[in-house]
């Protein structure tokens, strides 16, 4: 209720000001120039272009300061530390031009704000100074095009003659399922015409090399140090599969494979004692337990210690669960990971 | 319509000297008028945007308090927010349709429509558009797809929630998602219909700034922001059909079995019959509209801000024909750059590689153009009306916005913040936020020619600076989240313990929004009661050289009362050494031994 008498307020408020405004006008129904900016305008309008400059600027320094925490931590796999190398110099290359030009562009606006009496200078072009501003960009750019491409080459170079361990994540609205190659690995041809039953990724039963495959729902598993190709499968709509701490990602398509590949560098465990971290899931923890306290006062179930996972989330809209299609990632020593493999049940003794 | 109007000019083939009586209908409805027919738009726009910000404002303080119960919700949700809680796939309703709203309606037919229609006859020194009845249906047409898209919304399953881009298959199947039924459906009419009239409009626009310029405006005597409506009509013209191609092939999916875009699909435990398809192919499709479609949107704005930049600091634009070839520069690259919304959708990554290339090239020209307007301040006179200030708003949210583009563009740094909010801070800087800057100016710095009126300078300047602090309040700290790797077109992020320290940063983004959608009450009250309790205006208000400020404050069909004025030099003759004025309007004869710049 009260929120509708509030707007009621505010309509009335604004039709008092509306009247006022027109009986004033009817009273002025000359056309004259007094809603032109006067030199007065002039003047406070450019001292605020200032105040607007520090106002950007600090703002900037101020959200470093304060949520430079909040980003992702060192990357976990081997070309991620690339990834991080170029976004840090594309970074420097950026504040730099941004500092400059905003700098410019506020401080030409106060220093030049109009007064009367006073005459602009006819300064129509200048070629070679239009020549320096066009190089310099050029240079830059053809710099961070470089590196990029030479960057992004490296990633996209999917050689399978680098001893890799072939892994398919399968996608469907609304979770993420991972099938491992088994001790021949070769994954075996699948489509989602197969999905019967336990076989839930559809995979072709009558290629053989489908029987030694292991399925996992639970989790995304990983060894440290072995290059992984991943095929990616969907069996609905689009999804994504997002590994941001690997700086990995790709679309899963249905209809088609695609691939991505990386090189796992830092099992969870060593992730969790950094101090990157350690710092993360305290904060994160403060602030559960806060909000615990309140939820217990509403005698609400209370939430658990966040400990810190891997993670591969979907980042292409997918529909109404879209924004929890998770899986957990799990990096684990090479031994700890051929251990647990050898623990899973093959399709073949799943499908039995 | 007075004596005035009297033709004495023959060389012309209207009829507007003869008196035929106006109707109502014919003067406000149906009109051929160009100056009407962009007012239909402006108003149309207008309307659209209070929707599609409402909407913003909702998912806002979803996004910001997500275990909160909102009234408001309920308010305007009704069944798809019940008890105040938000239903997920309604939000992706609103992120669908806002963006949808935002980028066609309000920000291509408002800002183009308006301006282009209003601008191009007046200052070419044209009687009208080459085909006023085409340019009649063009808003007609407009009109029926915003009728429709607003109808979309109360469909019983709720309206299309696959996103503005609506990849199949998840707009293709109803099973996928309640919001590709009907809601779906009307989508894809709606903008079918909006891309006929986008693309009268285009045509009317080409035809009407090739053929209809008055004595002496040759091309390189164009005010910029006729070079801009020009390209941007091509490049509406080379890009849209694509779109619709896109559109129907859709339709066809949906409605008659065939297979475009789709292949190998099990859900809701059937698979369904399509094969052979491919949903990429559909991507493919929607960005070779989709990324010209933002220079559609910028280029019309860029063009109102070197326009009204020059003309606020009393100072030719600083580089005449470097800003005309950059547009070109820049259309030209427009249309070859749109895989980089692709990078990881599973194209060749040497397609990645090309797209990356050509992509950064498109920072050259955009520089130069950020460079240039900078110049163009220094040494001025600047006179700091609400347009003005607008301007050089869009200058600084273009080049924040503009430069996380050289990351985004970058295939390698794209694959971790790709559909991350660090895209949705970027593209809502450098072409939503700059854009509506661009609309803005437009709309301060030519109400009086639009309306005879002059808009509350005091007003302008509140809902502009205010709507300064609150653009970047928004935007700067969702790069952060963007890199903190929270995907975006999530319901809520409280499914991920790890995202918790998020929530304070979107709080704060969720104010900013709040307090600016509400100034935005400030220019509707300024716009609406100016039209018709404004101060009036004089001829040529703001003392510019343009040639629509030569014609009568009361508008005339035909524009001027006798013959059109001839034009004897370029638009920016401001502070020319040796004038006794500061401005010289364009259809002043060069003096005995002056030079045209």
């Amino acid at each position: 209720m009260t929120g509708l008498l509030t707007i009621f307020a505010v309509i009335l408020l604004g039709i008092a000001i509306w009247q006022l405004v027109k009986i004033y006008d009817l009273s002025h129904a000359k056309a004259d120039n007094t809603q032109v900016a006067t030199e007065k305008d002039n003047h406070i309008n450019g001292l605020l272009m200032m105040a607007f400059l520090v106002f950007l600027h600090g703002f900037t320094i101020y959200s470093m300061f304060k949520w430079g925490d909040v980003l992702l931590p060192e990357s976990a796999s081997a070309h991620g530390k690339d990834v991080d190398q170029l976004m840090l110099i594309t970074f420097v290359v950026i504040f730099i031009v941004q500092a400059i030009t905003q700098a410019l562009l506020h401080y030409f606006a106060y220093k030049y704000k109009g007064e009367e009496g006073k005459k602009a200078l006819f300064y129509a072009d200048n070629d070679r100074l239009e020549f320096i501003w066009t190089i310099i960009p050029v240079i830059t750019l053809a710099g961070l095009i470089i590196y990029g491409l030479w960057t992004w080459t490296n990633i996209m170079k999917i050689n399978e003659n680098d001893d890799p361990i072939f892994v398919e994540i399968y996608a469907q609205q609304f979770n993420w399922k991972v099938r491992y190659a088994g001790a021949d690995n070769t994954l075996g041809l699948a489509n989602v015409r197969y999905v019967e039953g336990a076989n839930v990724m559809g995979a072709d039963m009558s290629d053989p090399n489908a029987h030694d495959d292991i399925v996992s729902t639970q989790e995304l598993r990983l060894p440290k140090g072995r290059k992984i190709i991943f095929k990616m499968r969907s069996q609905d709509v689009l999804h994504s599969a997002f590994m941001p701490f690997f700086r990995a990602q790709m679309n899963t398509v249905p209809g088609m494979v695609t691939q991505f590949s990386f090189t796992p560098d830092k099992t969870t465990e060593e992730a969790r004692q950094s101090l990157e971290i350690i710092e993360k899931v305290a904060t994160i923890n403060k602030i559960r337990t806060e909000k615990n306290i309140q939820l217990q006062a509403e005698g609400k179930e209370t939430l658990d210690p966040y400990k810190f996972d891997y993670l591969l989330l979907c980042n292409k809209i997918c529909g109404a669960s879209h924004y929890n299609m998770q899986l957990k990632i799990v990096v684990d020593t090479e031994e700890g990971f051929n251990q647990w493999l050898s623990e899973q049940k093959t399709l073949a003794e799943v499908l039995q | 319509m007075s004596a005035s109007t009297q033709a004495s000019d023959h060389t012309h083939d209207h009829d507007h000297g003869h008196h035929h009586k106006e109707t109502f209908i014919t003067k406000y409805i149906f009109s051929q008028d160009h100056k009407m027919i962009s007012k239909q738009y402006l108003i149309t726009g207008i309307f659209m945007g209070i929707i599609g910000v409402a909407m913003s404002m909702l998912f806002r303080l979803q996004l910001a308090w997500p275990e909160e119960k909102f009234k408001v919700f309920e308010i305007f949700l009704g069944k798809w927010a019940p008890e105040g809680v938000m239903d997920p796939n309604i939000y992706l309703a609103l992120v669908t349709i806002h963006g949808t709203i935002m980028v066609f309606f309000v920000l291509t037919a408002g800002l183009s429509g308006t301006f282009s229609n209003l601008l191009i006859p007046l200052q070419i020194g044209a009687r009208d558009m080459a085909s006023g009845f085409l340019n009649m249906i063009s808003y007609w047409l407009f009109f029926l797809s915003s009728v429709i898209m607003v109808l979309s919304l109360f469909v019983e399953a709720g309206p299309a929630a696959a996103g503005w881009t609506i990849y199949p298959p998840l707009s293709a199947l109803p099973q996928a998602m309640p919001g590709s039924g009907a809601g779906m459906t009307l989508w894809l009419v709606s903008m079918a219909i909006f891309i006929a009239s986008s693309l009268l409009g285009s045509l009317n626009y080409i035809a009407t700034v090739l053929n209809l310029r008055t004595k002496g405006m040759s091309m390189t005597r164009l005010p910029l922001t006729i070079w801009a409506f020009f390209i941007t009509a091509i490049i509406g013209v080379v890009s849209f059909p694509v779109l619709l191609s896109a559109a129907l092939m859709l339709i066809m999916d949906r409605s008659f079995g065939t297979s475009f875009f789709l292949s190998d699909i099990f859900i809701q435990g059937e698979v369904l019959h399509y094969q052979g398809g491919s949903p990429v192919l559909f991507e493919h499709l929607f960005w070779f509209l989709g990324h010209p479609e933002v220079y559609i949107v910028i280029l019309p704005a860029m063009g109102i801000v070197s326009e009204v930049l020059a003309t606020g600091a009393r100072k030719p634009i600083f580089g005449y024909r470097a800003m005309i070839a950059s547009i070109l520069a820049i259309a030209f690259l427009s249309t070859i750059v749109w895989g980089h919304h692709m990078f990881v959708s599973g194209m060749n990554p040497f397609l990645g590689s090309v797209f990356t290339f050509t992509t950064l090239l498109i920072a050259i020209p955009s520089a130069i153009k950020a460079f240039n307007w900078i110049t163009t301040l220094w040494k001025g006179n600047l006179q700091l009306n609400p347009a003005m200030l607008f301007s050089i708003g869009f200058v600084s949210t273009f080049i924040s916005g503009g430069l996380t583009g050289i990351i985004l563009g970058d295939s390698t740094l794209d694959i971790n913040v790709h559909d991350t909010y660090f895209v949705v801070a970027h593209f809502h800087l450098v072409m939503g936020v700059s854009a509506i800057y661009g609309m803005f100016a437009g709309v301060y710095h030519w109400f009086p020619k639009m309306f005879g009126r002059m808009m509350n300078k005091n007003l302008g300047y509140i809902h502009f600076w205010v709507t300064a602090v609150c653009a970047y309040g928004v935007f700067l700290p969702m790069h952060f989240i963007g890199m903190a790797g929270l995907p975006r077109r999530y319901y809520t992020n409280t499914a991920f313990p790890y995202f918790d320290d998020l929530a304070n940063i979107n709080v704060i983004i969720t104010v900013f929004a709040l307090i600016g959608g509400a100034v935005q009450l400030v220019f509707i009250y300024n716009f609406f009661s100016s039209i018709f309790y404004g101060k009036k205006a004089v001829q040529n208000p703001w003392r510019s050289n343009t040639m629509e400020w030569t014609t009568p404050v009361e508008h005339i069909h035909g524009n001027w009362p006798g013959e059109i004025p001839h034009v004897h030099r370029w638009a920016y003759d401001y502070s020319k050494p040796g004038a006794a004025d500061d401005f010289i309007p364009q259809t002043i004869p060069m003096k005995k031994g002056e030079t045209e710049h």
